[in-house]
């Protein structure tokens, strides 16, 4: 490995705790101005004085607010994410795992199809430049990039439920056959990974359309061609691998959108992941469950993000140089 | 013209239209940017000028009128309490102008141009601050801190409006919704800020080696008058983009926030309410209307903002100069 690699990958990695204190700080002090009391609740209404006291005591409340935060880290690291009080006393890991195993499922496949089908759209609609197919799949391309996954899903649930009757309207499936859960195999998975794929896609082949003219006009594009290599050799080896190498900044963007996007169409399509575990605890007010759910979804945010980089930083030499991709 | 024409027309007609005139000349020339621009105007418009342009109040409900049909009376029919859906909409965009247009002054144009400006120029240890703050808040899901910034804070900063009203007397603050405007567009602008401020920053390194900024410095100009003087001009290209991308990336923000309830309170209207009173199965099937309305409201103004952002980036590109 060379030597820059290295320095680089471990400016990464001293970044990666001081990131998650931050966020820790940041849902931990917010979580101290939850509005809501979760003493009392659990303590139940007519619960005395003394008794919500004792509670306060025994959950260390009364405590300073730094030592209160040394504790909850404490109390993190060893995988104790705190009580839920909807679901009256389960462990908040308990509680989100399982969601988040769900969430998982649908979302990589949403990863991978965006990519699969996104990067070699770009690729197409950079090489018909001036013909009539290229002002048509730049307008699609953005359409479907701004329309908010918010509006898409009730406008394909629309379609593919009320009006073609093909598709569940939503759920997901808990049945299993031959002791495999179907879930991610059933036709509930499709509106999800559809409304998620539509808007990803449009976004990468809209950014690879770009890339790719980039890299078209560049000399040694025109130096491939003139030597007389074959068009398809010059596109993928030449042109895609050079217009690909940016694309880190975008997979973190796809990310966050992915992030964003499962939280809306849970709770429209009633998909019991994670994301609408965290739409029912902000209704309901259940901020340990709140905070768990910010905590681990940036921290694995945080650390795919990482991961990205350091992939990146052995893709492309110019990083180890400069130290920084951003 | 060249600029030794000394003749009458010449000096009537002023000096030679500078490279942003021509940009602009080349943007109206475009069909497809115009008709960006006017989407935005005539949403932006009927938003700002809601009191006047709204047909109906956005609560005035009418029992005798749920889920009407659109008409002359409503244009776009009615919701389940027979609330004008048009006027609803228009109210809405109101409240997408407030929290846009607060977001991007607060966060992209004061934090995010003076973080980036100040980062660029200084350089050392203030860049190398700056800049890491940036990565930090750049690499957090900005939507799941947004979350839990307004779900906690939400209920704190009703209550500190209510203990104003009492001290105050002031009883319309909580009333008119204030409170949640503020902490909607407050929790965008402190994470939208990094993206303006990374490219202000690589714009400022690469202009303060230029000899006009040496000159400034040479001369004895102040560091404020070279920042805001003599760079903050050239950047207006490389923010007018940013910006236009930022108002319709914000639009779709409070939409999410308010549709979850930890933005904008109902009765006080956003598209986001309107849509989370548009979906479910039996209103999708039935009342399809309800979702329409907002869902295209929304859709043109994001699409719009983002083929304006495209069209800018493209008269604006050096290969036209």
């Amino acid at each position: 490995m060379p030597a820059g690699l290295a320095t680089y990958i471990i400016r990464r990695l001293l970044l990666l705790p001081v990131i998650l204190l931050i966020v820790s700080f940041a849902t931990f002090a917010l979580g101290r101005f939850a509005p809501v009391d979760y003493v009392e609740i659990q303590a139940g209404p007519r619960a005395q004085p003394e008794t919500i006291e004792r509670i306060r005591e025994e959950r260390g409340l009364n405590d300073p607010v730094p030592v209160q935060y040394v504790r909850y880290l404490g109390n993190v690291l060893t995988g104790d994410l705190g009580v839920s009080t909807r679901y009256q006393g389960f462990p908040v890991a308990d509680v989100i795992f399982p969601r988040m195993w769900i969430s998982l499922q649908y979302n990589v496949v949403v990863l991978v199809l965006t990519f699969a089908i996104g990067l070699p759209l770009g690729t197409w609609a950079a090489l018909r430049r001036g013909t009539w197919q290229d002002p048509l799949s730049i307008g699609v391309f953005l359409f479907f990039a701004s329309v908010p996954v918010l509006i898409s899903v009730p406008l394909l649930q629309w379609l593919f439920a009320v009006k073609l009757g093909v598709l569940p309207s939503g759920g997901w499936s808990e049945a299993e056959y031959l002791g495999v859960e179907l879930g991610i195999f059933s036709k509930h998975a499709v509106l999800p990974v559809l409304a998620l794929t539509l808007p990803g896609v449009a976004g990468i082949a809209r950014y690879m359309r770009g890339q790719v003219m980039e890299v078209l006009d560049q000399d040694f594009v025109r130096t491939a061609n003139a030597k007389g290599l074959k068009a398809s050799t010059v596109i993928t080896r030449h042109v895609a691998r050079n217009a690909l190498l940016p694309i880190v900044t975008i997979l973190g963007f796809e990310l966050a959108a992915l992030i964003g996007g499962s939280i809306f169409v849970e709770t429209l399509l009633g998909i019991p992941g994670i994301g609408l575990l965290a739409f029912e605890s902000i209704k309901s007010r259940d901020y340990d469950t709140i905070m768990a759910i910010v905590l681990v979804g940036s921290t694995t945010f945080v650390l795919a993000m990482l991961l990205i980089d350091i992939v990146y930083g052995f893709i492309d030499p110019r990083i180890r140089v400069e130290g920084s991709i951003s | 013209m060249s600029y030794a024409d000394t003749s009458p027309a010449a000096i009537e007609a002023g000096p030679p239209p500078s490279a942003n005139y021509r940009a602009l000349r080349r943007l109206l020339r475009r069909p497809i940017a115009v008709g960006a621009i006017v989407i935005i105007v005539v949403i932006y418009g009927a938003g700002i000028l809601a009191p006047w342009v709204a047909p109906q109040g956005f609560n005035e409900a009418d029992f005798q009128n749920r889920y009407a049909e659109p008409s002359l009376e409503h244009p776009l029919g009615t919701d389940s309490l027979g609330r004008d859906l048009l006027s609803r909409a228009i109210w809405s965009a109101q409240t997408t102008v407030i929290v846009s247009v607060a977001a991007v002054l607060t966060g992209g144009l004061f934090l995010g141009v003076t973080a980036g400006l100040a980062a660029g120029y200084a350089g050392g240890r203030t860049d190398s601050i700056i800049m890491r703050a940036a990565d930090t808040f750049a690499s957090v899901p900005t939507i799941l801190l947004v979350l839990i910034i307004t779900a906690t804070l939400l209920p704190r900063i009703i209550d500190l409006a209510r203990d104003v009203e009492d001290l105050t007397g002031a009883d319309w603050i909580v009333n008119s919704g204030a409170p949640s405007y503020f902490l909607v567009f407050g929790a965008l602008a402190i994470f939208g800020w990094t993206g303006i401020a990374r490219v202000v920053r690589s714009q400022v390194l690469a202009l303060r080696q230029e000899p006009y900024v040496i000159a400034a410095r040479a001369s004895g100009a102040s560091t404020p008058r070279i920042l805001f003087l003599h760079l903050l001009p050239n950047l207006t290209n490389l923010l007018l983009v940013s910006f236009t991308l930022s108002f319709g990336a914000l639009a779709t923000a409070e939409v999410g926030l308010s549709f979850l309830g930890i933005g904008v309170q109902p009765p006080h209207p956003s598209f986001g309410l309107m849509v989370s009173e548009g979906v479910g199965l039996s209103n999708v099937r039935e009342h399809t209307m309800l979702i329409l309305v907002p869902a295209g409201f929304i859709v043109l103004l994001v699409m719009s903002f983002n083929l304006l952002g495209d069209q800018l980036t493209d008269v604006l590109s050096p290969r036209h100069r």
